[in-house]
Formats: structure tokens, sequence, C-alpha cells
């Protein structure tokens, strides 16, 4: 092959994003998961995730993330672990952390894990029980993260934050610090999916987010050199979009649990797709030469104002499924950036933000109807 | 303002990678790579050296007298370096005193 054929222009991805379930046993109501979640009896045999490890260390993927759903709900994790590590690939679990009991995580130290994160939903074990959708969860996720320090393995706590917990930021950077986290990421709410489908009940106000971003800054001033903090601004109070996964297809491939590779998470809620399945493709195939991944690399595919942006190789034209989601045509400018065509629509999410924030529509395998029964197993407790 | 920082490291402190960091070569990038949770860094062909010799037991003062025979260099131009590099890869967790 020609040095100068595009193909093998193409870098090799630095990330796999393996969701090997979308079993969970919290209900997050802006979970990552597509709407329409994958049922266990799809799942892919271990025999076949074995084989895409190999095939990502041979392509040059750096590191894996072991994802789900509870990917520790997934039997065969630790094999998929010694295998990543045997090939030299870092390995990163993310996990809500609630049923991490002390054999399971030996069983992982022992596999060569490298870094556990475990999310948080608040540090107020009320608020955090409630958005979790799981009574307890909260004094789980504390005990779990303080075995994985026994462990000895590198600790990321990550909240999610957003209208009901914003204020709390200081306090989520200071348990990062009593945890022995060695990373505290504070990620605001994108809102896709399930999260867009909670946007009123979850978007923060514009004060929130300034006083959020004022606590980020003041952590790693104090914190400089013990605790990396790592921020996700949401774009609908930015003037440019994120550069959503470093650019389509450009770092990482994420494989649902049935098997579907994909440039994103959310990139099966795109229409006119057939994404590839790692069942019957070479990840190398997927990677180099599957045109759902072509489709929005790189810059030939953008729309004016992008086209001609300065900034069109740092956000690589925002995000695709915001695009979609917003405007029911992927191929637009998000309408995050302020040049977008179709910022109003942006403007007028953040106007018309209720007072009251609206019930949660917690994420379950039913479908997206508000549901009663996890209110009531709250406030029950 | 890497200068003021390196004044106050101590030359008998040793330093080591941070928990869960792993410094490797790479065969597809031809490339040492140093790995991290949710990060990745590729120190450039001078760090690469540094980190090297970086094992958790040799103190900077070792690195740089390591350094220092190898390459012919005044030692406190190369002091001032590599306290420079390690600094900078502690304020990013990759390194540990």
């Amino acid at each position: 092959m020609s040095p100068m054929n595009a193909q093998s222009q193409i870098e090799p991805p630095l990330g796999l994003i393996l969701e090997l379930t979308h079993r969970c046993p919290l209900q997050c109501p802006y979970c990552s998961n597509p709407l329409a979640l994958e049922r266990a009896h799809d799942e892919l045999p271990a025999a076949i995730w074995l084989d895409v490890l190999d095939q990502a260390a041979a392509l040059g993927v750096m590191q894996v993330h072991f994802s789900g759903g509870e990917p520790t709900a997934y039997q065969a994790l630790p094999r998929l672990v010694a295998r990543a590590a045997d090939r030299g690939i870092y390995t990163n679990l993310i996990t809500s952390g609630v049923t991490l009991d002390r054999a399971r995580l030996a069983r992982l130290a022992e596999a060569g894990l490298d870094h556990v994160q475990i999310s948080f939903q608040d540090v107020q074990p009320d608020s955090a029980d409630r958005i979790a959708g799981y009574a307890g969860a909260h004094a789980r996720k504390l005990a779990a993260a303080a075995r994985v320090r026994e462990a000895g393995l590198a600790l990321t706590l990550n909240f999610v934050v957003h209208r009901h917990n914003a204020q709390r930021v200081p306090r989520m950077i200071e348990l990062g610090e009593e945890l022995g986290a060695g990373r505290v990421e504070i990620a605001h709410v994108q809102y896709y999916g399930w999260g867009l489908i909670n946007r009123a009940a979850l978007l923060p106000t514009r004060a929130q987010l300034d006083a959020v971003t004022a606590a980020v800054e003041a952590g790693r001033a104090r914190l400089k050199g013990k605790l990396v903090i790592d921020y996700v601004v949401p774009d609908y109070y930015a003037r440019r979009p994120k550069a959503c996964m470093g650019g389509w297809a450009r770092r990482f491939i994420n494989v649902s649990p049935a098997g579907r590779a994909l440039p994103c998470q959310a990139a099966e809620t795109l229409p006119g797709f057939e994404f590839p399945s790692v069942r019957d493709r070479s990840l190398a195939e997927i990677w180099q030469r599957d045109p759902a991944f072509a489709r929005f690399r790189g810059t030939e595919w953008m729309p004016e104002p992008c086209r001609s942006c300065e900034r069109r190789e740092i956000d690589w034209g925002g995000c695709r499924c915001q695009a979609f989601a917003l405007t029911g045509d992927a191929a637009r400018t998000d309408p995050a950036c302020a040049l977008a065509p179709d910022h109003e629509l942006i403007l007028a999410a953040v106007a018309e933000r209720p007072a009251t924030p609206p019930a949660f529509v917690y994420r379950r395998m039913e479908g997206t109807q508000p549901s009663r029964t996890a209110s009531a197993v709250i406030t029950s407790k | 303002m890497n200068q003021a920082r390196s004044a106050v490291l101590d030359s008998t402190a040793v330093p080591r990678f941070g928990v869960g960091v792993r410094f490797r070569y790479d065969q597809t990038r031809a490339a040492w790579v140093l790995l991290a949770p949710e990060r990745m860094f590729v120190p450039d062909a001078q760090a690469v050296e540094v980190l090297k010799l970086v094992d958790g037991s040799r103190s900077l003062a070792a690195i740089v007298d390591s350094l220092a025979a190898r390459y012919a260099a005044p030692a406190e131009v190369i002091a001032a370096d590599v306290a420079a590099l390690l600094q900078n890869l502690s304020e990013k967790g990759a390194i540990r005193w």
C-alpha cells in the first residue's frame, strides 16, 4: 500500500470501550447507554471478546475501558482483563462499584487491572441514592473505593453533575482526597439519550455552572501534584462545541454488548447507518475501511461554518449525535456552537429550563416511561 | 516558573511512577508511551532517557549524574531540565515523590 494512500494515514485508535453488558443495578437518569438497551441474551460470549482484545493490541490500542452497564455483571470479566494485560493494553474498569466486593476485586487485581473508576451520584447519601434509583448505593460505593485503594489500584471518582448536586462540587473533590483517589472527574451531564429525555430535570443554571467551574479551578490549584481533576463542561452554555470523542473515529472504538462497533456510545441513535459487528468483521477492517467510521472522520464531511472554521481540527465539528438529536440531521453543525445556524435550539432549551424540575425518567430496560416504582423504592427506605 | 519550582526540589528525593502509571514501548507507534488512568503521554526522546532511569530507587541526583556522565554535559544544566520535566509530570499525576 502506498504511503500516500488515505487509508494508511488513519492513525491507530488509542482507546477501546467495551460495553460488556447493559445490565446495571443503577438507574441514573443521564446514563450514556442508548434508550434501547440490549438484553442479556444478546451479549457476546467471552471467546469473541478475547479475540477482539487480541486484535485491538495488534491494531495499536493503548487502553481498554471495560464499561457497561455494570461490567462486573459480566461473568468472564477477570479473563478479559487478564488477556488485555497480557497483551500490554492498559486496563480501566468503569464501574458503579455497588457490586465490587473484596473477592471480585481481588480476582480483577490479580488479572492485572490497572485502574478503577467508580461513579458517584452525589456526596450526600440520600440525594446520591435518589439519583441512582438504588437505596444504599452510596454507602456501597464508599466501601468499594476503600477496597480499591487497599488492593493498591489507581482510583478515580467520577461525579456527573447537574442542577441537583452542582453546589456540592467542593465536597466531591474533598471526598476524592479522603478516599485516596489519584483522579477526580467532574463531568456535567451530556444531553443525549437518557440525558436529553431528562434535560429539564437536570440542566443547571449558568450561575451553577460558573460556581462548578470555579470550584474545579480552586481544587486544581490547591491539589496540584496530588490529585488530577478532569472537567467535562456542559456545552449548553459554551460558545464552541466540545471535540466529542476527540473527533469521530479518530481515537476510540466503542463496542456494544451485542458486538456492534461504534465511533461513540450514542452513535446507534443515528438513522441510516449500518454499524459493523465484531462478530463478522475485524477491528482493523472496521477502523480502516468501514463507511460508518469514515462518514464523519476528519473535516471533508463538514458543512459551513465548520468547513472554513479555524477550530475545525480542534473541535472536529462537535457532536454528531447532538446535531441529530436536536436538528434531525447528523451532518449539521453541532447546535452547541454559537456560530451554528441551529444555535437557537440550545438557547431555547436554556430559556425554557423550568424553575421546578420535573421527576426523573429513570434508566430502565422497560423503556422511557416515568417510573413510579423507582421513586417508591427510594422513599420507602 | 519551572525553575522556581525545581529550586525547591530536594536532589535526594526519589521520583517514582504514580499509582496505575505504566511506561512502556509501543511497537505500533514505534515510541515510548506513558500510560495513566484515562491518559497517555508520548514523551520526547530526551524525556524518554530520563524516564528510563526512574525506578523508584534512584534519587534525582543519581538520575542527573547518570545522564551527565553519558552526555558529557554540565550537571547543573541537566539538573534543571530533569527537575522541570519530572515536576511537570508530577503535576499531571504521572510521577510521585
